[in-house]
């Protein structure tokens, strides 16, 4: 019988919740990684092992690897740093991406690093110099951490050597060639501040691909949803009937290319749910309209934040939802969003939520 | 032997690390370098590329604040501190 894993990574490590295919009861294993503040923890569906992305105030960052879904622990860092001559630090491993043996970290400041030995070792592979805005990144007065990261990658579905990476603040970027070279993939995007670029100075928070269709893209920006019908190389704004035009979870459908979900906040310092009301959000049209999906969700006094990896959404033909909560809480939905509960309480700050099937 | 006290957080990261250790060496970075050989992976816990000690680790010997160049004595106690920071 398949078991359902949810991999959940908080600012005081990683834990476990496991269901069956009913996705009714959960138990909750952890914390993992000696604690450590994980920041984007994935499962690698190849071979089974889990990934976390992990910086220590005090001992650095590094990726935590679990072989055997929590059994077994180890970290590693070797060649996970930039030539100290190059006046760039890696001060935080932020997002993972794998696929076929392959790992890939994004790091700020930013660069991208990948292994080839299941996470023993690690290697530079870009820091997509000489694209439009890298003299922003790599001004060092840009290098203090929160600065200028590698938020996300993603790769294709089928060419390994074909990835999209998000620079926080600057826009999206693909390569096809494995990173010997780059094209902005911000055609149609809105900013609402001053760009030194024509083809950057973009906040984008969030990127996902519809399983259904790999030419359905969807972007969670700083300023607005957007989709793109050409694998990101253009964009049209989808924010109309959202509540804000902020926020950082998406989720695509599985199954559904027009279906899509999103989790809006107040934008500024609060970056909450608005109203103190959970709630996610719908659309089953490619963002022509919207519904809100708040049955079973706190609709008084819950001031709580989703990140950008804070939503899942699993495999299933009637796929469940998953959003772990700035202040600890992980809800869940097996019926597509209609309704919630809550299947954790009280664990640390969370960062990302992943989900798995495995027999 | 110098008198090598390592911080708890640093023992579950490794089989076997003791908190406290006798190290031969000349100098704190040196220390380090003989505890690298056994337990790999433990120079990037404590330093950053340069190398340097890491901002939030702090090592004293004989009580004095020290850097990877500070020499030992035979008999130097050596503290490895994880500085109070973060929540």
């Amino acid at each position: 019988m398949p078991r359902t894993v949810l991999v959940v990574g908080t600012r005081k490590g990683c834990f476990l919740l496991e269901s069956d295919q009913d996705r009714r009861d959960w138990s909750v294993r952890g914390p993992f990684c000696e604690n450590w503040p994980v920041y984007h923890a994935i499962h690698d569906a190849g071979t089974g092992a889990i990934y976390a992305a992990a910086a220590s105030e005090w001992l650095g960052s590094a990726v935590w690897r679990s072989p055997d879904l929590g059994e077994t622990w180890a970290l590693s860092s070797e060649g996970l740093a930039y030539d100290a001559d190059s006046g760039r630090k890696v001060s935080k491993v932020s997002t993972l991406a794998v696929k076929n043996g392959r790992v890939l970290v994004g790091v700020e400041a930013p660069g991208i690093f990948e292994s080839r030995d299941d996470g023993a070792t690690w290697s530079l592979l870009t820091t997509l110099a000489g694209q439009p805005g890298s003299e922003m990144w790599d001004d060092p007065a840009n290098q203090p951490p929160g600065h200028l990261g590698i938020s996300a990658l993603m790769f294709d579905d089928e060419a390994d050597s074909r990835f999209w990476a998000i620079v926080q603040g600057i826009g999206l970027f693909e390569t096809t060639d494995d990173s010997a070279s780059w094209t902005p993939r911000n055609r149609g995007l809105r900013a609402d501040w001053p760009r030194p670029h024509e083809e950057v100075g973009f906040c984008v928070h969030k990127l996902v691909r519809s399983p259904a269709d790999g030419a359905r893209m969807y972007q969670q920006n700083h300023v607005g949803m957007h989709r793109s019908d050409d694998t990101g190389q253009s964009w049209v704004e989808i924010t109309e009937g959202l509540p804000t035009e902020f926020g950082f979870a998406a989720a695509a459908h599985p199954h559904d290319r027009d279906t899509f979900y999103v989790i809006p906040l107040d934008p500024g310092h609060g970056r909450c749910m608005p109203d103190g009301e959970a709630a996610v959000w719908r659309t089953r049209d490619a963002g022509e309209s919207w519904q809100r999906l708040d049955r079973g969700l706190p609709q008084q006094d819950a001031f709580v934040g989703v990140l950008r990896e804070g939503l899942a959404i699993d495999s299933y033909d009637v796929p469940g939802l998953y959003f772990g909560t700035s202040t600890g809480q992980v809800f869940a939905s097996v019926n597509e969003g209609e309704s919630w509960s809550e299947i954790a309480s009280y664990l640390p700050s969370i960062s990302s939520v992943e989900v798995a099937v495995v027999d | 032997m110098a008198d090598l006290h390592l911080p708890g957080t640093l023992a579950p990261l490794f089989t076997d690390l003791p908190r406290h250790i006798d190290v031969e060496a000349a100098t704190v970075g040196e220390a380090i370098d003989r505890l690298e050989a056994q337990w790999p992976g433990l120079r990037d816990r404590l330093c950053e590329p340069g190398p340097l000690l890491r901002r939030h680790i702090h090592v004293y010997v004989d009580q004095e604040r020290a850097t990877l160049e500070t020499p030992l004595e035979a008999r130097s106690r050596v503290d490895v501190i994880a500085a109070i920071s973060g929540g």
